[in-house]
């Protein structure tokens, strides 16, 4: 009562100006990521300016495209895994079939890019250093927030662009999607980063939205072909696609986004107004006064078996889904020539449902990989954040402290790769050791790209990070390599093209033998170098 | 054997910065060495090198009698280690980091792990996140005094200990040398120094400037002489020229000066000849002996190496 008579110069300083020096904060931190954003931005773009002129190829008369269309979407396999396809357009068949993964895309790098400048920051206790300056309570997350809408509007930008050609209207359409989608997983990741002290958990917590997400509009999609089902109504992702690029857009859905958008930054703001600097919602529990670790391996298993955890317990459900797509991809693709052919690029001449098989199979290969790298960069985590110096000034060879994380780096896809295999059969319904021998033969190729990932940080360790980008663009070549029909050349490099392609296929061991020793001598090669150079001071 | 540290004309360069150029250093068994220097000066970069994290572009390195690039595993069992800045894992706790440590170089002693975190009162429950830079601080310094291995390697150990636990630092270090360990000790409190080391080596730019014990390093360094004379008139003309006299400063009856070893029986002749009424004499304190080298030209002036000379005879 009294307070509200005060006059503004009269409250207290603390609650003034609480979103002084945001500008600055954004612009650093735009400075921080002028190359982690344009390659996001570039990437999500390529994936998309690759769509048309792929789908052209395969589907030349609109003829085809409608006959296809109309397959495709009476297929609920093919529906959960890419959404329905609403038109024959070639534009709305490119969102169709780009469209969930672009949005996945742009909602990782929101989360990324949003909980890297909030709790990232507070971790390391860089924030209470720039808290102390002028800089109002409210200004970080603003900041942050800031950035993801530049980022997402970057992404908008270039998706309107790369599909423009197909008509503006759609084009425009699937752009504010896309950015919309990014907007929205920035503004969860902030409540994120609010909950946990630890910036892991935030991405964790994130990651776990979208998988939610995810499998929401799966089940939907999967049961109506026209995106109409409640269950995709209650994915943010559902609500991309309900935008309906190049098939009659629906501008309003966009409000469904700015209002959730809205309401969830806010209650980022509320929870960040009522928590102390570097504290959090979700209360850290004590940790043990004795510790049972005595080795290096003992540290490596303890400082990585909780994300092992939490991708094994993504692959598995992933793979369940999959699987039990594979008899309805099946039973469509036996009368649709081009999507076949796709497949069949990607999975092998085979029977189809094996093919469908072995394509998902890929899938989950590459992805193990992308968990090898994240592994394998433990240790330049490590060694840059100053751990393991005192680490090393103990009886520990560098051999042995290395040894500790690539064991899970190489053991971990097994059990991922595993974890899918069991998950496929069960999705499937049959076929366990054919889908066990599928999965596991895609481990020389995982493996060569953690051994690569880890002999450019042996070697190159301030460029270590690059590690992201090689598997990022393997990933990218056995995704939109069969479907552009790249040259053999380009495919050759991706060591995924070199794998069996199993179930189904009569396996030729020698590439894969090849691969194993190109992985045993990249590894090598790196593991000689870790101990002859100088630590990163 | 004598010497648990010998460099000799250690060099080390990361691109174009020159980070050790030549840089001597001896540490005898049992002793309790000081080592200075000004931010940069190559302190850290040394104790790397003696940790064979680093390798030295060019010297020679012997520490415990072993090669510390070559032998690092087997030497690292008989050292224990405290950086200045330590990073904890964010989710173990600080016991379950000492106890990690411990294991790594041999048995825990378990009592010895108790007395120590009772002296520095220490919570080993709480997460690695959850501590101060202090208590980070304490985490490794347990784990070092625990080990009790015959040489401590401490790189500015006590940086955010409050001066109850530097009380409690020092007593460990006093204990570990009177069990007959070796302590090479960086640091940039004088006060700690004074107290703790037998010997000290001062660096600068990547190289040793001065090495020897305290009471040699202050018989060095010039003693601060204050006179009040009673015929100033009949003061020596040139007497700021006498070798080894500086800053001569003549105010009526007063007159400051400072003077080295070899120019006070000198200067003392002079003065007397005028007369002296009274007469202070300040010997240098440990502070201006570390300041004196610390503010000398930065490399590549011209009268450095002269100065250094000097300094070093």
């Amino acid at each position: 009562m009294s307070a509200a008579a005060l006059p503004a110069t009269a409250r207290p300083a603390g609650g003034g100006r609480p979103f002084a020096g945001t500008g600055a904060l954004y612009r650093l931190a735009l400075r921080r990521d002028r190359v982690l954003i344009p390659l996001w931005v570039l990437g999500i773009g390529g994936l998309l300016a690759a769509g048309p002129p792929g789908l052209a190829a395969l589907y030349s008369t609109a003829a085809e495209r409608a006959q296809a269309a109309a397959g495709m979407s009476g297929n609920s396999s093919l529906r959960a895994l890419y959404g329905p396809v609403l038109d024959d357009s070639l534009g709305a068949l490119v969102v169709w079939r780009y469209g969930v993964v672009a949005a996945v895309l742009t909602a990782v790098m929101s989360l990324l890019l949003v909980v890297r400048h909030t709790r990232d920051e507070e971790e390391s206790g860089r924030q209470e250093m720039v808290s102390s300056a002028m800089v109002g309570r409210r200004a970080p997350l603003t900041a942050a927030l800031l950035t993801a809408v530049t980022a997402n509007l970057a992404v908008a930008l270039v998706a309107t662009a790369a599909l423009g050609g197909e008509g503006l209207r759609g084009a425009l359409a699937h752009g504010l999607a896309l950015g919309a989608t990014g907007l929205l997983f920035a503004a969860a990741a902030a409540t994120a980063a609010q909950l946990t002290e630890s910036a892991r958990l935030a991405r964790g917590l994130g990651a776990a939205l979208l998988g939610a997400a995810f499998v929401l509009r799966a089940a939907g999609d999967a049961a109506r072909d026209d995106g109409s089902s409640p269950l995709t109504w209650l994915s943010p992702l559902g609500w991309a696609q309900n935008i309906r690029p190049f098939a009659g857009e629906r501008w309003w859905v966009l409000a469904l986004f700015a209002a959730a958008t809205l309401a969830l930054a806010a209650l980022a703001h509320t929870l960040a107004a009522r928590r102390d600097l570097g504290a959090s919602f979700l209360a850290a529990r004590p940790g043990a006064p004795e510790g049972r670790l005595g080795t290096p391996g003992a540290l490596a298993w303890r400082l990585q078996r909780g994300t092992l955890l939490g991708w094994t317990l993504a692959f598995a459900p992933a793979a369940v889904l999959f699987g039990s797509l594979a008899d309805g991809a099946g039973a469509l693709l036996e009368d649709d020539d081009s999507t076949r052919e796709i497949l069949i690029r990607l999975g092998g001449e085979q029977a189809i449902t094996d093919a469908f098989l072995a394509a998902m199979t890929g899938v989950l290969g590459i992805l193990a990989a992308l968990y090898a790298v994240a592994a394998v960069l433990r240790l330049h985590t490590e060694e840059t954040a100053h751990r393991a110096e005192p680490l090393l000034a103990h009886p520990v060879g560098r051999l042995r402290w290395a040894a500790g994380h690539l064991l899970i780096a190489f053991a971990g896809p097994a059990v991922l790769l595993t974890a899918a295999a069991l998950g496929l059969a069960l999705g499937h319904g049959r076929d366990l050791p054919a889908l066990l021998l599928g999965c596991l033969a895609q481990l020389p190729a995982v493996w060569t790209l953690a051994a690569v990932a880890f002999t450019l940080y042996a070697f190159l360790p301030r460029a270590a990070p690059a590690g992201w980008a090689i598997a990022t663009l393997c990933l990218l070549i056995g995704w939109v390599g069969p479907v552009l029909d790249l040259p053999a050349v380009v495919m050759d490099l991706s060591p995924f093209t070199h794998v069996p392609k199993l179930p189904g296929a009569d396996p030729n061991w020698a590439p894969v033998a090849a691969l194993v020793v190109v992985a045993a001598a990249v590894l090598a090669a790196g593991l000689a170098r870790l101990r002859r150079r100088d630590l990163l001071t | 054997m004598t010497t648990s540290i010998t460099a000799l004309a250690l060099r080390k360069t990361f691109g174009r910065t020159r980070a050790l150029d030549g840089l001597d250093l001896e540490v005898e068994a049992g002793e309790v060495h000081g080592f200075l220097g000004p931010n940069g000066s190559g302190k850290s970069t040394t104790i790397r090198v003696l940790l064979g994290l680093l390798r030295a572009d060019g010297g020679t390195v012997r520490l415990l009698g072993g090669d510390p690039w070559r032998d690092a595993v087997p030497l690292h069992r008989r050292l224990a280690y405290v950086p200045g800045d330590v990073t904890l894992w964010p989710n173990l706790s600080g016991g379950e980091v000492i106890d990690l440590y411990a294991r790594l170089r041999g048995p825990l002693d378990p009592a010895r792990r108790a007395e120590l975190l009772d002296r520095f009162q220490l919570d080993p429950a709480k997460k690695g996140r959850t501590y101060s830079k202090g208590n980070r601080q304490k985490v490794a310094l347990v784990a070092a005094f625990a080990s009790d291995a015959e040489l401590l390697i401490l790189d500015e150990p006590t940086s955010g200990l409050d001066p109850l636990m530097e009380e409690v630092f020092q007593s460990c270090v006093r204990e570990a040398r009177d069990r007959g360990r070796t302590v090479l000790l960086s640091s940039h409190i004088l006060s700690e120094v004074e107290t703790l080391c037998d010997r000290v080596s001062i660096i600068r730019d990547g190289r040793t400037v001065e090495t020897g014990t305290l009471a040699s390093l202050r018989h060095l360094a010039r003693t601060a002489l204050t006179a009040e004379l009673t015929d100033p008139a009949r003061l020596p003309e040139g007497l700021d020229r006498l070798p080894g006299v500086h800053d001569v400063h003549t105010d009526g009856h007063l007159v400051r000066l400072a003077a080295e070893p070899e120019g006070l029986d000198a200067v003392l002749r002079a003065l007397t000849a005028a007369g002296v009424r009274s007469l202070t004499a300040t010997p240098p304190t440990l502070e201006e002996l570390f300041l004196r080298h610390y503010q000398q030209e930065p490399a590549g002036s011209a009268e450095r190496p002269a100065a250094t000379e000097g300094a070093a005879r």
